[in-house]
């Protein structure tokens, strides 16, 4: 099981935060124009699966598979969006992208005066706390890490 | 019933066949209203639909399906009236609305098919791990997509229920009726919208043998 990386966008489309642990595949673009299509993938997905959708939703698109890998996806209801590539045998994400949220995000950034919401996030703390949970988590092969 | 549609996209992104399972129900709720209107309504795409109050059962999103029995089309009802002007009349209450989820007209669906397909191409691009193919699954808490796409560019793509497990059994099963019934069919046009009715009932067959009889039998 591996974690390759993790994005974190505002209700904007503004890519906050970007790391990744293990990423073999390095794309020919930029990384800006990486996270407006990854943003744009997003977007279009979800008013994608809300239309196609027999029942109405609660919580909307969670996840998708490839061949390789595995993209989580979870939404506050403020529009922040994490989203999370691992492994396939991972099973759900939600709570650690939950997780996320409720303990590092809010902890490190929204209590943080000195943090502008919606700028990317400079915070070394939050930051060092983000690459410590993940690295602890069961989902986190230390095998592959760099 | 576990699996809700069945769609089947060429290599371009254009829808050529789908299908939805027939007891396949869209909520609808009906209920009488007084004047004022609780609910705060919009004309979004053609429709005139929920945008904000939530309640009994009635929810954003949904749109207007009918009044006092009269079935809508669009934003009008079918006696050509504007459904948004009956509803700002206060002559006209009490008055009875249906609201429920809006079927998905073919060009909507031929809209979502090439959606799909470049969602399917942006995947692969944005992988973190090398040579991986496009999304063949995809999981909301309501349902699960499962694509399959051949060796032509051809994609199989089956809404089912997000439990179901084994539907790849059923995409190969599928795949199988396409490559006897349509491409078999001296008057099939590759790429063309398939309008066979070997294949249509064919295909029929295995989803009501899947519904039946349950994934493992096919």
């Amino acid at each position: 099981m591996t974690i390759f990386n993790f994005y974190l966008f505002d209700r904007h489309g503004t890519c906050l935060y970007y790391t990744e642990w293990s990423r073999k595949k390095q794309l020919t673009m930029s990384k800006d124009e990486e996270f407006k299509l990854m943003y744009g993938m997003i977007f279009s997905i979800k008013s994608f699966a809300s239309r196609l959708s027999p029942t109405d939703m609660k919580e909307g698109f969670l996840n998708f598979t490839t061949s390789k890998y595995k993209l989580h996806f979870f939404e506050t209801p403020s529009g922040l969006k994490f989203i999370m590539n691992t492994d396939l045998s991972v099973g759900g994400m939600k709570d650690v992208l939950h997780q996320i949220f409720s303990s590092l995000y809010v902890e490190y950034i929204v209590k943080n005066p000195l943090c502008d919401m919606d700028q990317p996030i400079t915070s070394e703390l939050f930051k060092n706390k983000l690459d410590e949970y993940v690295r602890a988590l069961p989902q986190f092969s230390t095998k592959v890490a760099s | 019933m576990t699996i809700y549609s069945v769609y089947i996209i060429n290599k371009a992104g254009s829808l050529i066949y789908h299908y939805d399972s027939p007891n396949l129900s869209r909520p609808a709720v009906e209920k009488t209203f007084s004047y004022p209107l609780e609910l705060v309504l919009k004309v979004f795409d053609e429709k005139v639909v929920v945008a904000f109050g939530e309640r009994d059962g009635i929810k954003v999103g949904h749109a207007v399906l009918g009044i006092n029995g009269i079935p809508a089309e669009g934003r009008l009802l079918q006696d050509k009236r504007d459904i948004m002007e009956i509803l700002a009349n206060e002559e006209n209450y009490p008055i009875n609305i249906k609201f429920g989820k809006p079927n998905l007209t073919v060009n909507e669906r031929i809209m979502l098919a090439s959606m799909l397909h470049s969602l399917f191409a942006i995947g692969s691009q944005l992988s973190p791990e090398p040579q991986t193919s496009g999304i063949q699954a995809l999981e909301t808490d309501t349902f699960k997509l499962h694509c399959h796409q051949t060796m032509t560019g051809v994609k199989f793509v089956i809404i089912a229920d997000p439990k179901q497990a084994n539907i790849d059994a059923v995409l190969k099963k599928l795949y199988e009726v396409y490559a006897d019934y349509a491409l078999k069919n001296p008057f099939y046009s590759l790429d063309m919208p398939i309008r066979a009715e070997l294949f249509d009932s064919n295909l029929q067959a295995v989803m009501e043998q899947v519904d039946k009889l349950g994934i493992s039998n096919i």
